[in-house]
């Protein structure tokens, strides 16, 4: 046992992070690696891959990305803006590469250097944008606001030009939410819900595939046999839950699982489904609403307004993600590309994962109350009045 | 402009538009929780829904097996013997977009599929379409092939095949389907008139047990003895083409029918090709002397002839510029019934011409002659008759000239005039109760047994001596037509019927047999009339067919066969009376 008066950076680390949510995030991990198990067999054979090639790869980034977990998670205010500012400014450079000279996969320019930058810029995006929202709230003199409005343009153009609507969907709703929870004037909320709700509406007129998606979905889920593969996947997902039933048919007893072309990526949720049961699925959701609701409830508690904004945004960023992954397999979305953080197989999104966990758990370590650590950083109570 | 946003910059300062209010955002952090627990509890309630429900949902692959599911009823024989059902297959398909390498593909399912072509499949998984079939209904052994190929994007789905376990046997009365199972063809397409299709796009999930099997009026083994002599023939005579048919002429029902050349319907598409039409109920042809039975009952019919009678054949019959010859001219007076042995085209012009053009053709008419029938198969075929009946038509019409009926159609008046002058059209379904089928009243019960005594006689004496099976009561009429080639009658070329009543007193079936353009043997003195062909095949399917239809040969003639021409006290002909040894 590390002892209180041990002023190591170890035993800081101990008493002040959060344990509750590091276990979390650990226990998520770990079932990450047990359902890649179960999931990624079937999508190895496919591919002529040894049989536990992406449990292997999946234990190999595991290493990086608890070495990652622990570093971010160390860092305090200051290190953590800094470095969520350094790792913005490298992802964006780099995804601006990726366009000129990355590799297309499936229609889309998202890898270069066998890494996805989008992935890495989620994290640091949100940091920053609470960062720039928190000094919004200091006084009308910092530019804090505008700097807020301007990230979410520089952020979602590149993304929009590779193009990924679901990563720019999830970094313009957490955007919204975290304007939400700075505590604008409704008139705002209003606003950009207005333009959220214009935005889906003009996407599902404009973009076929998106008026695809979202007329299968309305359709009641049997597909016709011209109806397209895409509802495939979501009625085979819907098949493993109910094959599974409540207790599951078995760790390897998946049938349903061989004909999910995604199985170990955006549809491993099915996967548990099928071969533990839906009592398990229920398990990891409620890792999952536990790990939201226990970083909101810190963030709320929070004095310090970088620190409630940047957990509160990296808890809805997590959140959203899993959220959407889940209710897309149970069939309560209409299908859009998501992995379940931590559950679903893939190196970036494991430690991009890694260090968004990181900045969370750095953000919501327990600390001297009004302290003085970092300059200009008062609490609201002492927050100039004009 | 700058005053609106000066007013407007003013009215944000006032309100705190633009302000951040850090105080407000706990209630709003936590409300942010609250809907985050929200949605986890709806997306866990669906969790258990899902995890409780019993039936799997319907997913892309059932619901295009619903699709594809559309059974049929089973066709059955008279005698409950299978002539076509269901078998389950299976049918692979492709999603392109999911196949990792298109070109090894198509390698590894162009082998494992011999049937399938590797560049229309390229094509298709080329195409801009999601899903494609690769081939469908193989055999559970195709499957499995294609199955261990181990390709992602490649699905099977289990789907009915209609299968022929017969062949060709009846296919022309059984027709045939296409891929998507809907009949294209004889009681296939009829089955689907009847409702079936209409019932399969109400929605509504047929299963394959719940539809009632049709029970044909075939009879399988009469079908295959029927088909397999008429090829016999096809060998021997070298003929363009065949038919054939067996009716009960008590009910309508065709026991047997085949039509040379025919097809397998296991490979549908051969169904529709022109050659292998069904010649005895969509083709017309000049029936000859077939119609000379229709016109010798109209005569006796008529009350202006009985079976004493004696009919003018001194001189050959002209009119006009034509000129009616005999083709065994006699030269003399001939009895009635010498009309119909010696087949005598003046002695048929003289009875028809006694009756009047007006007579004959409401004759024709009462028989079915002039319009089209229409049975239970969907393909039928109109009558070619004269614009303008002259006396002329009447003339040559009588000998089955310058008329062109399909053959079923006159088997149906050959039918009507043995058992007992009943018209009713042929039937291709079993006749649960015989005594439904009364058909309209033709000819008198006292006319038809004059006709079965010429028929008789016909047997015996005349051109139908091949079809007199011993054993058997048999009464026959042959028919050689010349075909015409480039408007004129080709005597080199003929078309050769011939038709038996068996047993001629009480006749329970005909048996009708048909050449196009036979080849004569030099065995038989190159004749290719009807008697050395079309009768002799006959001849060879009365003896075959009817053991196989519980009838036995007969030990003796049958006492007293003509029971009201005997009592009339004319001289019957004691080689018609006795059973041919």
């Amino acid at each position: 046992m590390i002892s209180r008066t041990d002023r190591s950076l170890a035993s800081e680390w101990w008493w002040t992070v959060d344990r509750w949510l590091v276990g979390a995030v650990l226990l998520l991990m770990v079932t990450g690696l047990v359902v890649s198990l179960a999931a990624s067999p079937p999508v190895a054979a496919r591919l002529h891959l040894s049989t536990f090639h992406f449990v292997h790869r999946q234990a190999l980034y595991l290493v990086p990305a608890a070495i990652a977990l622990i570093a971010t998670s160390t860092l305090d205010m200051r290190q953590t803006r800094r470095a969520a500012l350094g790792l913005y400014v490298v992802s964006l450079l780099l995804i601006v590469l990726a366009l000129k000279f990355g590799v297309e996969v499936k229609g889309s320019r998202r890898w270069i250097f066998g890494v996805q930058p989008s992935e890495f810029l989620k994290p640091a995006f949100v940091v920053l944008v609470a960062w720039a929202f928190s000094e919004g709230g200091k006084g009308r003199d910092r530019p804090g606001a505008w700097i807020a409005f301007a990230l979410l343009p520089v952020t979602i153009v590149p993304l929009l030009m590779q193009p990924d609507f679901g990563q720019t969907m999830l970094l313009s709703i957490v955007w919204a939410a975290l304007f939400f929870m700075a505590g604008l004037h409704w008139l705002w909320v209003a606003g950009i819900g207005g333009v959220g709700g214009v935005g889906v509406m003009a996407a599902y007129k404009l973009s076929p595939h998106v008026h695809e998606r979202i007329s299968q979905f309305l359709g009641g889920g049997a597909a016709t046999a011209n109806g397209g593969a895409a509802s495939f996947q979501v009625d085979t997902a819907l098949a493993s839950f109910v094959s599974g039933g409540l207790f599951g048919r078995g760790p390897g007893e998946g049938i349903v699982k061989r004909s999910l072309p995604d199985s170990h990526t955006d549809f491993a949720f099915a996967v548990v489904g099928e071969e533990f049961g839906v009592v398990a699925c229920m398990a990891i959701a409620a890792v999952f609403a536990f790990v939201v609701v226990r970083g909101l409830f810190l963030a709320s508690r929070d004095d310090d307004p970088f620190a409630r904004f940047a957990a509160a945004g990296l808890l809805t960023l997590f959140g959203l993600q899993s959220v959407i992954n889940m209710a897309v397999d149970v069939h309560l979305m209409p299908a859009k590309g998501m992995t379940l953080p931590f559950i679903s197989y893939g190196g970036s999104s494991l430690i991009s994962l890694a260090i968004e966990m990181g900045f969370l758990i750095a953000v919501t370590r327990r600390r001297p109350r009004a302290s003085l650590s970092s300059v200009g950083e008062a609490p609201f109570a002492a927050a100039p009045a004009e | 402009m700058t005053d609106i946003l000066a007013r407007f910059a003013a009215f944000a300062r006032r309100s705190g538009l633009a302000r951040m209010r850090p105080e407000r955002s706990t209630g709003r952090v936590m409300a942010v929780s609250v809907a985050f627990l929200g949605v986890f509890a709806l997306i866990d309630a669906r969790l258990l829904q899902l995890g409780l429900r019993k039936e799997p949902p319907p997913t892309f692959k059932s619901s295009i097996e619903d699709t594809l599911a559309k059974p049929r009823p089973d066709i059955l024989d008279r005698e409950g013997r299978v002539l076509a059902t269901d078998v389950m297959s299976w049918s692979i398909f492709a999603e392109p977009k999911r196949l990792v390498d298109k070109d090894e593909a198509v390698d590894q399912l162009a082998t494992a599929l011999p049937g399938v072509d590797s560049a229309a499949l390229r094509r298709k998984f080329d195409g801009k379409k999601g899903f494609v079939w690769v081939a469908r209904k193989v055999t559970e052994k195709e499957r499995a092939e294609v199955f261990h190929l181990g390709l992602p994007g490649i699905g099977f789905v289990r789907e009915p095949k209609r299968v022929y376990p017969n062949g060709p046997i009846g296919a022309h009365v059984i027709g045939a389907v296409n891929t998507d199972n809907v009949g294209i063809a004889g009681l296939e397409e009829y089955i689907d008139r009847q409702g079936l299709a209409t019932l399969r796009d109400s929605g509504i999930k047929i299963r394959q047990a719940d539809l009632k099997p049709l029970v044909t009026s075939l009879d399988l083994r009469a079908t295959q003895a029927l088909r397999d002599e008429l090829e016999w023939g096809m060998r021997t005579f070298s003929p363009k083409a065949a038919g054939g048919a067996i009716v009960d002429v008590n009910t309508g029902e065709v026991l047997a029918m085949a039509s040379l050349p025919d097809f397998d319907p296991n490979v549908p598409a051969d169904a529709l090709k022109k050659d292998n039409i069904d010649r005895i109920a969509v083709g017309t042809y000049e029936m000859g002397s077939t119609f000379k039975a229709m016109t010798l009952a109209m005569g006796l019919e008529s009350g202006k002839f009985t079976l004493r009678s004696m009919v003018d054949a001194r001189h050959s019959l002209r009119y006009g510029r034509f000129t009616i010859h005999d083709f065994e001219a006699q030269h003399r007076m001939l009895s009635y019934p010498e009309v119909f042995t010696f087949s005598s085209n003046i002695g048929a012009a003289h009875i028809a011409l006694a009756a009047g053009v007006d007579a004959h053709q409401a004759f024709l008419r009462k028989m079915g002659q002039l319009t089209r029938l229409r049975t239970e198969l969907p393909e039928s075929a109109s009558p070619i008759v004269p614009k303008h009946w002259s006396d002329l038509n009447t003339i040559t019409i009588a000998f089955g000239q310058g008329i062109n009926v399909t053959p079923l159609q006159a088997l149906m008046a050959v039918c009507s005039i043995v058992n007992g002058g009943r018209i009713m059209p042929p039937t291709f379904l079993k006749v649960a109760d015989p005594a439904t089928r009364t058909g309209t009243r033709v000819i008198s019960e006292a006319t038809s047994e004059d006709m079965r005594y010429l028929m008789r006689m016909n047997a015996v004496k005349g051109s139908a001596r091949k079809a007199n099976i011993p054993g058997y009561f048999v009464g026959g009429k042959t028919g050689t037509a010349d075909k015409i080639v480039h408007g004129h009658y080709d005597h080199s070329k003929v078309f050769t019927t011939f038709m038996a009543a068996v047993p001629v007193d009480k006749p329970k079936y005909l048996f009708f047999v048909m050449y196009d353009q036979p080849q004569a043997l030099k065995k038989d003195g190159g004749f290719h009339t009807s008697a050395y062909n079309s009768g002799r095949v006959a001849g060879r399917l009365i003896r075959r067919v009817l053991p196989l239809l519980g009838e036995p040969p007969l030990d003796a003639a049958p006492a007293d066969p003509f029971p009201r021409i005997a009592a009339s006290g004319y001289p019957l002909d004691p080689l018609a009376l006795a059973l041919t040894k």
